[in-house]
C-alpha cells in the first residue's frame, strides 16, 4: 500500500546521517587511539589527520541530525513518531526547539551536539594531548549514537531513532487507510508541565554541565595513559572550572524553574533528580580543588584523579537513574521509559567508560607521585584537602541514599524513603556547611606549606568578629523561623549561618586586605563569596519561608465529613479556598479572586487575584497588587499549575493555583422561578431578599452604552443577603434583528442567577430568579512568602562570575577579552535569574 | 601528610558515613494489610484509587481534607485521609503511592504521588487511543 501525503525523504536523510556520525565516531576513536599509542611521528601524525577528519564528519553529521528533526517538527509532518509526540500546531516558536529536547532522543542528541563543540575545541587547543583526550570524547560519542541508531540486531531494536514513522509505531485502524494521515490532525505537542520559559534554556546548559564532565576525565585518562601522570592537571584545570561553572548554573537553572513554575513550593526539595545531578557537581568541586593543590604543592594528584574519574562516572550514573524508569516510585519527576532494550544500552554506557578508567588508575597508583613529606596543619593545601574530602563524602551520603530505589531493585527489597526527607539530608548538610563555610573562609589565609601565626591570627580575628557579630544580630531581630525540628537543629543553623558569613566577609576581605583590590587573581575568593552568600540565603530564605495561606490561621473552614484523624497536624495547612468576589484576609494579606480568563494557549486560564496589604493598626493600605497563577486543563482533567511571583528586592510573595472546580460533570438541575414585580417590590429568596429599584430604557452610563435607537431594558436589582451584605445586578433584554435577546446577571458569592424574563400584561416586570446548587466559582490555592530568596540567585551570579574570571586567568586572556566576557555571562546570569519573567 | 595519614582519615570518613547511612531512618513499602500490622509507622503504599467507593472532597467548605478508600494489588482495602488539597488527576490515577501512617483503620496519608497512565508507562497505549480518537 503507498501512503498519501507523506514526506519520506527528510527520514531518510536524518537516518542516513545517524548512521554515518555512529561509524565516523567509531573510525575517530579507533584513528584517535592509534595515534596515541604511535610513537613514529609521520605516522602519528596520519593517524591524527585521519582521526581529525571523520570527527569532523561526525560533527557534520550530528549537525545534519538535529537540523532534519527541527524540520520535521516546524513542519508538523505527524507521519514521523518524534513529531506526533513532541510537536503540535499551536506549539509557540520558542517551544519547537524545547519540544526537541522532551524526548530521550531528543536529548542525546543535545548531549553529543555539545560534546562536539567541545571536541572542536579540545582540537585546536589540547596541542600534544590531542590524540589521548579525544579518544575519550570520541568513544562516549560513539555510544551516543548507539542510542540513536534505531537498527534491528537479532529481533532486538538496538537504540530508538528519532526518524521512526508513526504508522510503524503505533496500531490503530487509521494506519490501514492509505489516507491515514488526513485523520491526524495534530501532535501531543510539548507537556503542558514543560511549557516554561527555563525549558527553552534550562536543558541546554544543564547538558552543557553534563558533556563538559568528560573533558577533565579526558584529561585524567591523557595522563593515564600517556604515563605522564602529571601534565594534565594544568591544561585541565580550566575545563574543570568551566564544568563546575556550568554545571552549577545548569543545577540552579533547575532549582529556579522549580521554584517559580513548577508547583513544588521551593527551589529545592531533595528530589533524586535534583540529587542526581549536584552530586557529580560537589565532586567535581572537591576534584577541582584537588588540582588546585597538585598544581601548586605536587599533592593530591592521587585524588585529583579520583575525584575527577567519579564525577565524570557520577553523571553517567545519574543518567542511568533519570532514564531507566528506576525512580519512578520515589521522585515526583515523571520519567519515559524507552524499554529493556535501552535500560541495558544505558547502563553499558554508565560502565564502558567508568570502569576500564578505574582499572587503569588502580594498576598506575603505585606509580602516580606523591610527596613524602608531611603537610603542615598551617599549609593551605591540608584544609584544601580536608575540605574537598568532606565535600566527596557529602556527595556520596547524598547519593547513597538516594540510590535506595537500585538497592530494592538489587536486592529485592522493599525500603523506602524516610519520613522527613528533607530533614534526612538537611541534618547532615547543615553540619557540612557549618565545616565548609569555616575551611573556605580561613584556607584563603594560608599559605601553601606553611603559615605564620603572625601572618595569619591578626587577618582572620576581624571577619571572625564580623561574622560573629553578624549572627547574633540575625539571632536577636530576625531569628529563624525552623523551630520544628527542635533547637538542636536551630542552633546548627545558626552556626551554618555563622560560617557562611564567616565566609563571605573573609573572603571579601581577602580581596580588598591581601590582593588590594587586584581583582584578577581574585576568582577563587569570589566564588567563596558568592557560594557560602547563596547557602546562607538557602538558610534564610527556607528557615523562614511562611505560609500565608494556613488555613488553622484563618479559620475558614468547616468540616462536611468527620474527620477519623482528628487532624492533630502540627503543619499548616496550606490550602485556601477563595469564593469569586469575596474578600478574603489571609495573614496581613486580603486577597480577592476576581474573574478567570482564557490564554492564547487552549486550555491554559489565567486567575486574576488581588492582593492588598494593609497595616493593622491604622489600617492604610500599605501595597495594592494583582497575581495571575494559572491552571492548564487537559482533556483527562489533569491540571497543571503555574504560580505567580511577586518579587520584592528582599522577599517574594508566592501563590499557586492547588484546586479548582469540576464542572464538566456537573448538571444545574436548579430552575428559574418566575416573580412579577413593580418598581420598589422585594422578593425574598432562601438567603435574603431582593428589591426592584428601577428599570432603565436604553441607558448609557458606564456600564451600559445603548442609543436611542436601540431597544433595551436594564433592571436596577438590590441583593440584600442574611448576612447584612449587598449586591447590585443588572439583567438585561435587549431586542435585536427582531430576536429578544436576555443577558443575565450573577451574584457569584450568593449563587444567584438573575433574568428581566420580560413584561407582564398589568405592567409589572418578570424577574426570573434562580439559586442555583452549580458549585460556587472559587479556586483554592496556597501562598507563601519567601524571604531574602533573590539573594540565593545573586550568590549564584557572584559564584559563577568568579569562577569565569578563574578560567580567564588560567587561560591567560587578554584583559579587554576577560572584562567583556565577565561582563556578558554577568549580565546574562542577572538577567535570567533576576529579570526575566 | 604521609599516605597512611591518608588512609586513617578516610577510614574515619568512611566510619562517619556509615553511622550516618545507619541513623536514616528508612521507611518501606507495604501492602494495607502489612501496614495495618505496623500501627503508627511511617510507610509506603502501592495502591489504587477505589472507584466504588465515594471520594470526599469540598474545596469550599474544607480544602484541607481528601477522604477515599485505596486498594492494593492482593486485595487489601482501607480508608485514607490527606490533610491537603485534592490532586487534580486523582479519578485517572492507575496506581498511587501513598506515604503516611496507618492509625487504626485509617491510613493518615501526607504525600500522595501519582502514577497516571498518560505520563507514565503505558505511553505507546495512550497514543494509540490518541490517535484513534481523531
Amino acid at each position: 500500500m503507498t501512503f498519501e501525503g507523506e514526506h519520506l525523504l527528510p527520514g531518510q536523510v536524518g537516518h542516513f546521517f545517524v548512521l554515518l556520525a555512529f561509524v565516523a565516531s567509531m573510525l575517530s576513536t579507533i584513528a584517535y587511539f592509534r595515534a596515541s599509542k604511535i610513537e613514529h611521528l609521520a605516522e602519528k601524525k596520519m593517524w591524527l589527520r585521519y582521526a581529525r577528519t571523520t570527527f569532523f564528519i561526525e560533527v557534520a553529521s550530528i549537525l545534519t541530525v538535529f537540523t532534519t528533526i527541527y524540520f520535521i517538527c516546524s513542519h508538523h509532518y505527524f507521519e514521523y513518531m518524534y513529531a506526533y509526540k513532541h510537536a503540535s500546531k499551536e506549539l509557540e516558536p520558542k517551544y519547537l526547539l524545547a519540544c526537541i529536547w522532551e524526548g530521550q532522543e531528543g536529548s542525546f542528541l543535545l548531549w553529543s551536539i555539545w560534546h562536539s563543540v567541545l571536541g572542536t575545541i579540545l582540537i585546536f587547543k589540547s596541542k600534544k594531548l590531542e590524540a589521548p583526550v579525544m579518544t575519550v570524547i570520541n568513544f562516549a560519542q560513539f555510544f551516543i549514537m548507539i542510542m540513536l541508531l534505531g537498527i534491528y540486531l537479532f529481533d532486538v531494536r538496538i537504540g530508538n531513532s528519532p526518524f521512526v514513522l508513526t504508522r510503524n509505531e503505533l496500531e490503530g485502524p487509521i494506519f490501514s487507510q492509505p489516507d491515514y494521515l488526513s485523520f491526524i490532525k495534530d501532535g501531543v505537542g510539548l507537556n503542558i508541565l514543560l511549557r516554561n520559559y527555563w525549558m527553552v534554556i534550562h536543558p541546554p546548559i544543564l547538558f552543557l554541565g553534563f558533556a563538559s564532565t568528560i573533558v577533565p576525565f579526558a584529561f585524567a585518562y591523557a595522563g593515564l595513559s600517556t604515563k605522564k601522570f602529571g601534565d594534565w592537571v594544568k591544561p585541565a584545570l580550566p575545563w574543570t572550572l568551566f564544568s563546575a561553572g556550568i554545571l552549577g548554573i545548569g543545577i540552579m537553572m533547575g532549582a529556579k524553574w522549580a521554584y517559580e513554575s513548577l508547583s513544588f513550593g521551593g527551589y529545592w526539595a531533595w528530589d533524586p533528580v535534583e540529587n542526581a545531578s549536584l552530586v557529580p557537581w560537589m565532586v567535581m568541586i572537591a576534584g577541582l580543588h584537588c588540582m588546585a593543590i597538585y598544581n601548586a604543592t605536587g599533592n593530591s594528584l592521587r585524588t585529583s584523579y579520583l575525584f575527577i574519574i567519579l564525577s565524570f562516572a557520577f553523571i553517567l550514573y545519574s543518567t542511568f537513574l533519570t532514564r531507566t524508569g528506576i525512580l519512578g516510585d520515589t521522585s515526583v519527576h515523571s520519567f519515559t521509559e524507552a524499554g529493556v532494550a535501552m535500560n541495558i544500552l544505558i547502563g553499558l554506557f554508565a560502565v564502558a567508560l567508568p570502569l576500564p578508567m578505574l582499572f587503569l588508575y588502580i594498576k598506575n597508583y603505585k606509580s602516580l607521585p606523591t610527596l613524602h613529606v608531611e603537610e603542615s596543619t598551617s599549609s593551605r593545601e591540608f584544609w584544601m584537602f580536608i575540605g574537598s574530602l568532606i565535600f566527596f563524602l557529602s556527595a556520596l551520603f547524598i547519593i547513597a541514599v538516594t540510590s535506595v530505589p537500585v538497592y530494592n531493585k538489587m536486592f529485592n527489597t522493599n525500603i523506602a524513603d524516610p519520613q522527613d526527607r528533607e530533614f534526612t539530608y538537611n541534618k547532615v548538610m547543615v553540619m557540612v556547611a557549618v565545616i565548609i563555610g569555616s575551611l573556605t573562609a580561613m584556607s584563603q589565609y594560608f599559605k601553601y606549606r606553611q603559615t605564620g601565626k603572625k601572618y595569619f591570627l591578626p587577618k582572620i580575628i576581624l571577619p571572625f568578629t564580623l561574622a560573629a557579630a553578624l549572627t547574633v544580630l540575625l539571632v536577636e531581630i530576625y531569628p529563624s523561623q525552623y523551630i520544628k525540628q527542635g533547637q538542636g537543629f536551630l542552633v546548627a543553623i545558626y552556626l551554618a549561618l555563622f560560617a557562611c558569613f564567616f565566609s563571605v566577609i573573609a573572603n571579601a576581605a581577602y580581596l580588598w586586605v591581601v590582593l588590594k583590590g587586584n581583582l584578577k587573581a581574585g576568582g577563587a575568593a569570589i566564588s567563596h563569596v558568592g557560594f557560602t552568600l547563596m547557602i546562607a540565603a538557602m538558610l534564610i530564605s527556607s528557615g523562614n519561608r511562611k505560609v500565608i495561606s494556613d488555613n488553622k490561621k484563618t479559620g475558614l473552614f468547616m468540616s462536611f465529613d468527620k474527620d477519623p484523624t482528628g487532624r492533630q497536624t502540627d503543619d499548616p495547612l496550606e490550602n485556601l479556598t477563595l469564593l469569586k468576589q469575596v474578600p478574603t484576609q489571609m495573614a496581613d494579606y486580603a486577597l480577592t479572586y476576581l474573574n478567570d480568563s482564557a490564554a492564547s494557549e487552549k486550555n491554559r486560564t489565567f486567575y486574576a487575584l488581588q492582593v492588598e496589604r494593609t497595616d493593622s493598626s491604622t489600617g492604610k493600605v500599605l501595597e495594592n497588587f494583582r497575581l495571575t497563577p494559572d491552571v492548564y486543563k487537559t482533556k483527562d482533567n489533569n491540571i497543571s499549575s503555574n504560580p505567580d511571583i511577586k518579587h520584592y528586592l528582599f522577599h517574594d510573595v508566592f501563590t499557586y493555583i492547588s484546586s479548582i472546580p469540576d464542572k464538566s460533570s456537573f448538571i444545574d438541575t436548579a430552575q428559574f422561578k418566575i416573580h412579577e414585580m413593580k418598581l420598589k417590590d422585594t422578593v425574598f429568596y432562601s438567603k435574603g431578599f431582593l428589591v426592584l429599584n428601577d428599570v432603565l430604557k436604553n441607558p448609557d452610563n458606564e456600564r451600559f452604552h445603548f442609543t436611542s435607537s436601540d431597544t433595551a431594558l436594564v433592571a436596577d436589582i438590590t441583593v440584600f443577603s442574611n448576612e447584612g451584605t449587598s449586591y447590585k445586578a443588572y439583567p438585561l433584554l435587549a431586542i435585536k434583528n427582531y430576536e429578544v435577546d436576555y443577558k443575565d446577571d450573577t451574584v457569584f458569592s450568593k449563587n444567584l442567577y438573575l433574568k428581566l424574563a420580560g413584561l407582564s400584561d398589568e405592567g409589572k416586570f418578570k424577574i426570573a430568579v434562580k439559586e442555583s446548587d452549580m458549585p460556587s466559582d472559587f479556586v483554592t490555592l496556597k501562598a507563601y512568602v519567601f524571604p531574602y530568596i533573590n539573594f540565593v540567585w545573586l550568590g549564584l551570579i557572584i559564584m559563577a562570575a568568579g569562577i569565569m574570571l578563574s578560567i580567564l586567568r588560567r587561560v591567560k586572556a587578554k584583559p579587554f577579552v576577560a572584562a567583556l566576557v565577565l561582563i556578558a555571562v554577568s549580565a546574562g546570569l542577572f538577567y535570567m535569574f533576576l529579570l526575566a519573567n | 601528610m604521609k599516605s597512611s595519614h591518608i588512609f586513617i582519615l578516610v577510614g574515619i570518613a568512611i566510619a562517619i558515613g556509615g553511622l550516618l547511612m545507619y541513623s536514616v531512618d528508612f521507611s518501606t513499602y507495604d501492602t494495607i494489610e502489612s501496614a495495618r500490622q505496623k500501627q503508627g509507622k511511617y510507610v509506603h503504599l502501592i495502591a489504587k484509587l477505589d472507584k466504588r467507593k465515594p471520594v470526599l472532597y469540598d474545596a469550599i467548605k474544607d480544602p484541607n481534607y481528601l477522604s477515599f478508600y485505596a486498594v492494593d494489588s492482593i486485595g487489601g482495602s482501607t480508608r485514607v485521609v490527606y490533610h491537603n488539597a485534592k490532586p487534580a488527576e486523582l479519578e485517572q490515577s492507575e496506581r498511587v503511592v501513598l506515604k503516611g501512617k496507618m492509625q487504626g483503620d485509617i491510613f493518615e496519608c501526607d504525600n500522595i504521588l501519582l502514577k497516571c497512565p498518560s505520563k507514565y508507562k503505558d505511553e505507546k497505549k495512550q497514543l494509540e487511543k490518541t490517535v484513534t480518537r481523531q
